[in-house]
């Protein structure tokens, strides 16, 4: 699975990457957050309707009470949470996603709002418009009914239609949702494992690239996991054969951590010297 | 042979200023700026530096992924933290009213005069169409919204509705929290389609026009004008000015979307969305403010000439407010 990556330059001029979300996530988060807006609505709600029930408050209070506190739920959940955890609400935070700002500044409070205002077109709108037409459409002809409901659909499901997934309040505050990082810092393979010191000729590490490299680093970081001793074999006995290994007879898993250690060294001091060589096929 | 690796003698010297800065914005991320003490604090942008000064030398020189992807992280983590909105919301909500809403209304002058004019437009059509035929006010007004009032109506009930009596009170409580919701709603909804190019908001305010001209038609047939207006304007002056800031918010999108001038389009959306956004963002409050006084005020007072002072001091407040608040002093 390739993440689409966003590059955010911060005000320090250092571009960071950041993995624009999946929509199935950022689904996900928004049925959460609706799941949220609803149980805090019955929260709200049953309370007061009891009340008016016992006796204690007047109905028309109630009511009263409780239209304002939906609206205010419904339309502040959004922004409230984004505002005081820096773009993210509880679904987003349950999913790591987090909206930021897509040019690489602060997010500010007026983007915030702003991509939170659009949501009544985007989703209330077309729900309307497929559930209760009367509502909003009246006498409207059949055709224009049909096109106003595509072009509403159109509208919502804006994030399908772009690469970074920007949804009309997205791209009315110039927000992107991104995935929060979470790489964990692992051990140095070539400083921590690499024991065994072979020699290889210039002509043996020549044979690949940054690509083999880092797959090797995969499999090697693999360790105790399901497979890894199969995977290590494989790698080996096929790195053996094409390098043409004529020294001595390693173990399979000190072989290859020595094998990446002098791999790493010899592209490394290349790229000291400007030449990135990507792959095996890279001749250049 | 790895001592000599120059990109493993680079992570030996710095993970201790890594691992320090990634505590610390696991903490941060948990509990917020309170969770750091105020030392922690002010090592954190000088932690968030050198991180992102590793990461450029590790892209230039290290090979090794891990190292490559935990610093791309870890920077991006410590950017979210740093960079991250960090206001108060109390703060935030006090600079919003005193600064921002009014300049952000200020710098849309011209779209508000336009949202005005659009809405005045529809309620002078809306007027003339009714008074020579009555029976368009059913093609303007929707019956739910109407409440029973009509041509059909009698001039009796239709006065009753101006000065609802004390039984009333209650009833129209609860119901201008559902008009608030309700206008409240429509007023996003003008602010969100502009973003299909404005002429969805302008069709809504002409719209909205239109229903106020044919009820101003409807009561001053029956000489009724001076009253239905002491009834409509306290509140509706902030109501209409509301109607006209979401409206002129949605074209001020559509007009970034349609014509982006020299600016990116959709650098220019994102920077006049927000604008826009605030502007919308207030008229909600403004909203509110004419429903507590439909709600409160018009049941309580009855008599025309203090409606009116009350709907042309609130014209003043509101000007003065939009106008002045916030300005820089000179």
């Amino acid at each position: 699975m390739t993440l689409r990556v966003r590059e955010i330059v911060t005000p320090e001029g250092v571009p960071v990457r950041f993995a624009v979300a999946l929509a199935g996530d950022r689904l996900g988060a928004f049925v959460l957050d609706l799941l949220a807006i609803a149980a805090i609505v019955l929260v709200v709600v049953v309370p007061l309707g009891l009340l008016a029930a016992s006796g204690l408050l007047p109905g028309d209070l109630v009511v009263a009470g409780a239209v304002l506190a939906v609206f205010l739920v419904r339309t502040f959940y959004f922004a409230f949470f984004e505002l005081a955890w820096q773009g993210q609400t509880p679904g987003k935070r349950r999913l790591h996603l987090r909206a930021i700002e897509a040019r690489g500044g602060p997010l500010t409070a007026e983007a915030i709002i702003a991509r939170n205002l659009t949501r009544e077109l985007e989703l209330f709108l077309p729900v309307a418009a497929l559930f209760a037409p009367e509502a909003i459409f009246g006498g409207a002809p059949a055709w224009s009914r049909l096109a106003a409901t595509a072009w509403m659909l159109v509208l919502g499901f804006l994030p399908l239609f772009n690469r970074d997934r920007l949804r009309v309040g997205d791209l009315v505050a110039g927000t992107v949702v991104v995935r929060t990082p979470d790489a964990v810092l692992l051990e140095d393979l070539a400083a921590t494992r690499a024991r065994e010191a072979l020699a290889f000729t210039e002509e043996q590490l020549d044979v690949y690239g940054v690509y083999e490299l880092q797959t090797l680093e995969d499999v090697l970081r693999r360790r105790g996991r399901a497979g890894h001793e199969e995977a290590v074999r494989t790698v080996a006995a096929k790195v053996r054969e094409k390098i043409r290994w004529t020294g001595g007879a390693a173990a399979d898993e000190p072989f290859l951590e020595a094998f990446y250690a002098a791999l790493r060294a010899r592209l490394e001091k290349r790229l000291l010297f400007g030449r990135r060589r990507a792959d095996k096929h890279d001749r250049g | 042979m790895s001592a000599t690796l120059k990109s493993a003698a680079f992570r030996a010297e710095r993970e201790a200023s890594w691992r320090e800065l990634e505590a610390l914005v696991l903490r941060l991320e948990k509990g917020g700026t309170r969770a750091l003490a105020p030392h922690e604090l002010a090592r954190l942008p000088a932690l968030y530096r050198a991180a992102l000064s590793s990461l450029s030398v590790a892209r230039a020189i290290s090979l090794d992924r891990n190292v490559l992807e935990y610093l791309e992280s870890l920077s991006g983590r410590a950017y979210l933290a740093v960079y991250g909105t960090r206001r108060r919301l109390r703060e935030a909500l006090g600079d919003f009213f005193v600064r921002r809403f009014p300049r952000a209304v200020r710098a849309h002058a011209w779209h508000v005069a336009i949202a005005a004019s659009l809405m005045a437009l529809g309620s002078v059509t809306g007027f003339a169409l009714t008074a020579s035929d009555a029976e368009r006010f059913y093609a303007f007004v929707d019956p739910m919204y109407a409440q029973g009032r009509g041509p059909a109506s009698s001039t009796a009930s239709l006065r009753e509705v101006l000065y609802g009596g004390k039984d009333a009170a209650g009833m129209l409580k609860t119901f201008a929290m559902f008009l608030f919701q309700h206008n409240a709603r429509i007023g996003l909804m003008a602010f969100a389609v502009g973003f299909a190019g404005a002429v969805p908001a302008a069709l809504l305010l002409f719209s909205n026009g239109l229903v106020m001209g044919a009820f101003g038609a409807l009561y001053t047939g029956r000489g009724l004008g001076v009253d239905f207006f002491g009834w409509m304007l306290p509140h509706g002056v902030t109501e209409l000015t509301a109607v006209a800031l979401c409206g002129a918010a949605g074209m001020a999108l559509g007009q970034a979307l349609l014509f982006p001038g020299r600016e990116e389009r959709l650098a220019g959306l994102a920077r006049r969305g927000r604008e826009a956004g605030v502007v919308a963002l207030g008229a909600v409050a403004l909203f509110f403010v004419a429903a507590l006084i439909e709600g409160i005020f018009r049941q309580l007072v009855h008599a025309v000439p203090v409606r009116y002072a009350v709907a042309l001091g609130s014209a003043g407040v509101l000007f003065a407010y939009l106008a002045t608040s916030g300005r820089e002093k000179p």
